[in-house]
């Protein structure tokens, strides 16, 4: 299955796009897109630590993903 | 009203959302881009967000302002991109009876924007820039309730 993958901020400088199309196993959990990402992107935080939101929901690490979902990795926030 | 915005923030235009007849106190934030950061000058700063995730979260720290304080009033307006120092960043503007709910409420307001709110600052030093954000408190889907 295929996730659109947003990123934010210093991800954004470290991968080098604000957006890009992972491919996934079917089930695939947000803790394995963040295995995923940190692999290819090896400048990214470990994966224990990447913040995931879901179609603008944060979730745990344990959410499964579903085909066209669209995950964004969120750095610390520095709002305000 | 919950605003997201590349213009300029109009203080008297937040206060007067949070207006109301029952009103005894209305309590506002100005966060205002500062020149320095641990010692370091800042030259000027970039802001950007998540959309629509941010509207939806300052919606939600609203929400839960209005959870558990009795407010008459809730207004908080972000600007985005390109600041001077000086500026305005974020206003917060929280209407109440008495003044214990706002001053509470406000205050609030901004240690939550600050923990789940997905936007980000850059600051722009001579010769360098770095995001600012820590890593190592970093933890919006478990973060409880700030205690004010």
């Amino acid at each position: 299955m295929k996730v659109e993958v947003l990123l934010f901020a210093s991800y954004r400088e470290n991968v080098g796009a604000g957006r890009l199309t992972l491919d996934l196993n079917d089930g695939a959990t947000v803790g394995e897109l963040a295995c995923a990402m940190r692999a290819k992107f090896p400048g990214l935080p470990e994966p224990g630590r990447i913040v995931v939101a879901v179609n603008n929901e944060y979730q745990e690490h344990d959410f499964v993903l579903s085909d066209g979902d669209e995950a964004a990795l969120i750095p610390p926030v520095s709002g305000g | 009203m919950i605003v997201i915005t590349h213009d300029e923030l109009n203080t008297g235009q937040v206060v007067s959302e949070v207006g109301h007849p029952g009103a005894g106190a209305t309590v506002t934030f100005v966060g205002t881009t500062r020149d320095n950061t641990a010692g370091r000058r800042v030259l000027f700063l970039e802001y950007e967000a998540y959309r629509p995730m941010a509207d939806q979260q300052l919606e939600r720290v609203a929400d839960e302002m209005r959870d558990r304080w009795n407010l008459t009033g809730v207004a908080i307006h972000h600007r985005l991109g390109k600041l001077e120092i000086g500026e305005a960043s974020l206003v917060v503007a929280v209407s109440s009876a008495h003044r214990r709910e706002a001053f509470e409420a406000c205050h609030y307001s901004i240690d939550r924007i600050k923990q789940i709110v997905p936007i980000w600052k850059k600051e722009f030093f001579e010769g360098g820039e770095v995001w600012v954000g820590s890593q190592s408190d970093f933890d919006p889907v478990h973060s409880g309730h700030v205690v004010v």
